[in-house]
């Protein structure tokens, strides 16, 4: 086994265990932890993956600005676990089962597809900034002028819902 | 190594996240569970990405442009949802969703 399954193996147990952390934990303060830790363990996936342009945008964006927002929202509600509503047992369960259901069937459908195999020893430079900005810049314009538009109807759209 | 890990390990976490939208009544734990769910998309784009890049095709920088995307639409959608959440914990002092079931008279 190489260093690149160990790594792999590692990262994902983290990854799973911490994405787990935050649906079972009372406390959303812990939860939100778990997820900066989640997406720590994902952001690795992204390095071993040759992805070195959005292992930093989403290191960045995820857990530099989302988190932090989701934390900072928490901490300005004062939420902790004694006020933290419950769903009643019989639903919690449904859930369980019915998410359960559905790695089952994916999991069933997907173990006998035959797709070329990541080469892990190989480095790759699609990843780097400036091939992505190259075709950044020459395929994807238009979705990229649109995004622009979208972040600025969402500034606006934040700052109207919060003023009220 | 088969790309199929990378499957499996996307798949388990956009099921965590089912379950968490699923189980949780805390407003804000559903809407990490939803960041969850496309993480795992993300994490897959990359790794068919890696593996058609390893195949020898040379336009596979477009499903790490997706990710990129789905980034920015996740940010404007995180910004929007949590003013929402605010909006919402203000008008009725909790972040329950069963609460927002009043909306429907």
């Amino acid at each position: 086994m190489g260093i690149e399954q160990i790594i792999f193996i590692v990262l994902s147990a983290i990854a799973i265990a911490a994405a787990l952390g935050v649906i079972l934990s009372k406390n959303p303060v812990n939860s939100v932890l778990c997820m900066i830790t989640c997406f720590v363990a994902i952001a690795g996936h992204y390095i071993m993956l040759n992805a070195q342009f959005l292992f930093v945008v989403h290191l960045i964006v995820y857990t530099g600005a989302i988190m932090v927002l989701f934390l900072f929202v928490l901490m300005m509600m004062n939420l902790n676990a004694e006020i933290e509503p419950q769903k009643r047992n019989w639903l919690k369960y449904a859930g369980a089962i019915s998410g359960g259901a559905l790695l089952l069937v994916l999991v069933a459908a997907l173990r006998e597809a035959s797709l070329p195999a990541i080469q892990t020893s190989s480095a790759s430079d699609i990843g780097l900034i400036s091939n992505l900005g190259k075709t950044l810049f020459t395929s994807y314009v238009v979705p990229f002028e649109l995004s622009s538009v979208l972040f600025l109807s969402a500034m606006v759209g934040a700052v109207v819902i919060g003023k009220k | 190594m088969p790309v199929q890990y990378y499957i499996f390990l996307s798949i388990a976490l956009f099921c965590i996240g089912i379950m968490g939208v699923l189980m949780r009544r805390n407003a804000i734990i559903i809407f990490m569970c939803i960041e969850l769910m496309l993480n795992a998309v993300n994490l897959l784009l990359v790794a068919f990405s890696k593996m058609w890049v390893d195949a020898g095709r040379i336009d596979a920088a477009s499903a790490q442009l997706f990710v990129f995307f789905v980034m920015v639409v996740a940010a404007a959608e995180v910004s929007v949802g949590l003013a929402i959440i605010v909006m919402m914990y203000r008008n009725t002092h909790s972040v329950d969703i069963n609460i927002l079931s009043r909306l429907k008279n």
